[in-house]
């Protein structure tokens, strides 16, 4: 009997993501800019596709479901991320960010490919729980590399930043075609997690 | 806001140098990602066509058959980098210009399932056969968005060639590059059976 048909689909997610955060060998980079933590981490989020492109696939859901869920969106990731990250930089184990990010990829690519508007609701339960597991990550790769806990500011301004530009812009698209390009980007979010899956099953990164 | 396109183009522009602080050898990762899909003649033929015949169908083909493709050929590329077998990948792969190429030759037009598991069915045979080639130790995630962009890359550079389909001269145009496709499709057969 499987994990959800015993426990539900709670139970299910919970597995998944104490999977994707079991300790593993630690990647987590911070991007020196010169400039002070905050600054670094701005550029970090910039930097690092694995976190910026789920953050872009996380707007563009947002933006394909309206102005109400771009709104909750907006607020809450950055919100989740930062708390996520703070509990990350007390508690938090670096982690293997290889195949959260291919989860991310795979997950926010297929909805978003799809084109199906989920409920505020829906999308601000998403935007939380990819806000918490990124930013855990961030924060106990930042706690690993001895940095300072204020580039998580940075990180949660940028994402902020990053989520009113692409919703926003993905809110007011009104010709058919430009919503298509966003479902098309979508289904290639989707394809590169698919590969990155395989990628790291396989053992070859 | 006015000018959305201009905005994203900006973007785009603004997200290129994100790349740069990789590690070292991972935005060698991206490129050489960039570069795998457009180095056999195969596959950038099957990929082109496979735009140019969405142009010609138009929507809402035109959009269904360019996400089916990478989204297939991802989940080959998946199957051959676990090493799950697959028969005849080289003589499905030369079918492919075969078919694809005869589709925008006859400019033909069946039902938009039947256009899309055609697609689909091809798309997984070149996915299983990059899968396969990939190599050990690049950065999974820079090479895998290097992989599908350039594929994308490929798929709306058959749907910029498929616009002259509204003119008259481009019509034809279109139907004979289809012809010269499958005529390479069947050296690529030759050359995989023989």
């Amino acid at each position: 009997m499987s994990l959800a048909r015993r426990h539900g689909p709670g139970a299910t997610a919970a597995g998944a993501a104490l999977l994707l955060l079991a300790p593993a060998s630690a990647h987590a980079h911070l991007v020196t800019t010169g400039l002070g933590p905050l600054y670094d981490g701005i550029g970090h989020l910039l930097a690092s596709p694995e976190d910026l492109v789920p953050v872009m696939a996380m707007a563009l859901l947002a933006g394909l479901g309206g102005a109400p869920s771009g709104r909750w969106a907006l607020f809450v990731l950055p919100l989740a991320w930062a708390a996520g990250g703070l509990a990350g930089y007390r508690v938090g184990a670096p982690s293997s960010p290889a195949l959260l990010g291919a989860a991310s990829f795979l997950a926010l690519g297929i909805l978003v490919a799809v084109g199906r508007s989920l409920s505020p609701g829906a999308v601000a339960g998403l935007a939380g729980v990819l806000g918490l597991l990124h930013g855990w990550l961030n924060g106990a790769g930042i706690a690993a590399a001895g940095r300072e806990a204020l580039a998580l500011a940075g990180i949660t301004a940028a994402v902020f930043v990053i989520m009113a530009l692409v919703a926003g812009l993905v809110v007011s698209l009104r010709a058919p075609w430009t919503r298509i390009a966003v479902r098309v980007a979508g289904s290639w979010v989707a394809a590169t997690g698919l590969l990155m899956l395989g990628w790291i099953l396989s053992g070859r990164g | 806001m006015r000018r959305p396109g201009t905005l994203v183009l900006l973007l785009l522009i603004a997200a290129a140098p994100a790349f740069a602080h990789q590690q070292e050898g991972q935005a060698a990762g991206f490129l050489n990602g960039l570069k795998h899909p457009v180095t056999g003649l195969d596959h950038v033929l099957a990929m082109v066509s496979v735009g140019m015949w969405g142009a010609q169908l138009g929507p809402p083909a035109l959009w269904l058959l360019p996400v089916t493709f990478p989204l297939v050929m991802a989940l080959g590329g998946f199957l051959g980098l676990l090493g799950v077998p697959l028969p005849g990948v080289e003589v499905a792969i030369g079918f492919s210009a075969l078919l694809l190429g005869l589709m925008v030759a006859r400019e033909a037009r069946p039902p938009l399932w039947a256009a899309a598991a055609l697609v689909g069915f091809f798309a997984l045979f070149h996915g299983h056969a990059h899968g396969t080639e990939l190599p050990v130790g690049e950065s999974a995630l820079l090479y895998s968005l290097g992989f599908v962009l350039a594929t994308g890359g490929l798929h709306a550079t058959g749907i910029g060639i498929g616009l002259v389909h509204r003119w008259g001269w481009g019509r034809v145009a279109l139907r004979v590059t289809g012809a010269a496709v499958a005529l390479a499709g069947c050296a690529f057969v030759w050359r995989a059976v023989w």
